[in-house]
């Protein structure tokens, strides 16, 4: 019993992080229909800059500071420079934000060598909590409130708020709501600039946790949140949260279990999804 | 005539296709004008030339006498024009009321006075206010799709087929409406409903082969058979 209470709290984790990492791009998908492989490498270059920050001023609220805005001003640049050339062209999209992806990897490396760097959590994060014998590891408990209460905030603003409405009604019919006299690409740039903000805090929310960060760490990620997005559904916020918390249980067990099939399983699961329901599990109804 | 839009010789493409080849009209305030035609004839691409959804590759498109080629979608609308597109673009997994708020540029007294005229005149989208757009039926969504595009400061309404696909009793219904909004704003109306579009119509000009090839007062088209048979098709 207590195995299984410890493997689920590590999928919830791993599930909150794919969560950040997904929402971002779900949103994306969803709303601008891009295809944007570039997703990873702000995760990364969040993970990076962030876990830079944190080691230079020993302060860990810093370097989730620092993650944001670095993810804030990337989704700027790569939104108004990468993306928007080719909207409405998904092959385009693929080889260019693919390409990017690669050039900031690399980017990583030149400026931060090639070698994996190890970092760990502060120390009021460090240690762990005993209840009988199901042992709470603090940071673990700390991502999944961090994902529950981002999910929490970004539930409110899509509900809520007038800018949540525009996105909700732009990822059923953009050229509805362009036509209602709404500037939808000066929402595709604040919702990308969100996106790329969200995946480089589960950038650097990630690093104490996988006690390491390296140059392709993007990629390795994205895969993961591509899986969460098809399995939720395009656009569907609520749809990423079900879907990564899935995918990172089921992780979690086969990582202990049956660890070479770890991706595969999930892999197996989205195509599984594709074949039966494409629009995922939770999608919006147009 | 005082014309509040007016279309010269516009040319519009959709990929290689070239759907208007020589379009050109003059709206005039205060009345409806339709556009007749037969199915594929170019109306349907002349109203989203007008919205910039596909804009003219030649020609000009003015508004109160500004030109607005080139114009994104979202300024044209800002503008004063509203559009019920054919498909009605309702967003399903909104509520009505949700659907009317993505319109509404601001809750100003203005534009609340026009909401409540609105929901007058559509009572059954007061009653279906917190229920999902795509839960409606045909005629609720086409009905919510008009208050929408309404509820700003429209000074031109597009409406594109407004009786595709509903009952005749429902067709009334938003026959009627279009009446009373005729009141207060100028409408382009396309509608293969000849009987509808007489009588609400004041304007009409035909479209073929995508260009303007006759127009006139609806008058002159309701009693002259041998036009609506050569130009329409019908009796």
């Amino acid at each position: 019993m207590e195995l299984f209470i410890n493997l689920t709290i590590n999928g919830l984790a791993t599930g909150m992080l794919i969560f950040l990492l997904a929402a971002g791009l779900t949103l994306i998908f969803g709303l601008m229909s891009v295809l944007n492989f570039a997703h990873g490498g702000l995760f990364a270059w969040g993970s990076y800059a962030g876990v830079w920050l944190y080691l230079l001023t020993n302060s860990f609220i810093a370097g989730i500071i620092g993650a944001i805005f670095i993810g804030i001003l990337l989704g700027f640049i790569t939104e108004k420079w990468i993306i928007q050339p080719v909207y409405g062209n998904h092959v385009q999209q693929i080889l260019i934000t693919l390409g990017f992806m690669i050039v900031l990897s690399e980017l990583l490396k030149v400026i931060w060598g090639p070698n994996q760097i190890a970092v760990t959590p502060p120390a009021y994060l460090t240690g762990s909590w005993e209840i009988g014998n199901i042992l709470i590891i603090k940071y673990r408990a700390f991502i999944i409130v961090v994902g529950l209460l981002m999910y929490g905030l970004i539930y409110y603003m899509l509900k809520h708020t007038k800018i949540g409405l525009i996105v909700r009604a732009g990822v059923i019919n953009k050229e509805m709501v362009q036509s209602l006299g709404i500037n939808i690409k000066r929402i595709f740039l604040y919702v990308f600039m969100a996106g790329a903000a969200m995946a480089a805090l589960s950038g650097m929310l990630i690093a104490p946790y996988a006690g390491v960060i390296h140059g392709n760490m993007g990629m390795e990620y994205a895969i993961l949140a591509f899986i969460v997005v098809v399995i939720g559904g395009m656009g569907n916020i609520t749809g990423s949260i079900l879907a990564a918390t899935l995918v990172g249980i089921i992780g979690s067990f086969m990582a202990y279990y049956v660890p070479e099939l770890s991706l595969a399983v999930n892999m197996l699961i989205m195509a599984v999804v594709l074949l039966f329901r494409p629009q995922g599990l939770f999608a919006l109804k147009g | 005539m005082n014309s509040l839009l007016s279309l010269k010789n516009v040319e519009t493409y959709i990929d290689q296709y070239h759907i208007l080849q020589d379009v050109s009209f003059e709206v005039p305030a205060g009345e409806v004008t339709v556009l007749l035609g037969r199915n594929g004839a170019g109306k349907t691409t002349t109203l989203r030339t007008i919205m910039g959804l596909n804009p003219p590759k030649k020609g000009e498109v003015a508004f109160k006498g500004a030109i607005m080629n080139g114009l994104p979608p979202h300024d044209i609308a800002n503008r004063g024009i509203g559009y019920v597109p054919e498909d009605q673009g309702i967003f399903g997994a909104l509520t009505v009321e949700e659907n009317m708020k993505v319109a509404m540029k601001k809750e100003s007294d203005d534009v609340m006075e026009r909401m409540e005229w609105i929901l007058n005149l559509f009572p059954d989208l007061k009653t279906f206010w917190k229920k999902p757009g795509g839960l409606l039926s045909g005629g609720q969504k086409q009905m919510l799709s008009i208050a929408r595009a309404y509820v700003n400061e429209t000074e031109l309404l597009l409406i594109d087929e407004p009786s595709k696909g509903l009952a005749p009793i429902v067709v009334e219904k938003v026959m009627h409406s279009i009446q009373e909004m005729k009141q207060k704003t100028t409408i382009i109306l396309v509608e293969q409903n000849f009987l509808m579009a007489s009588q609400i119509g004041d304007y009409f000009y035909i479209i073929d082969d995508g260009r303007t090839v006759f127009n006139g007062r609806m008058q002159l088209l309701r009693e002259d058979e041998s036009l609506r048979r050569k130009y329409l098709g019908i009796a």
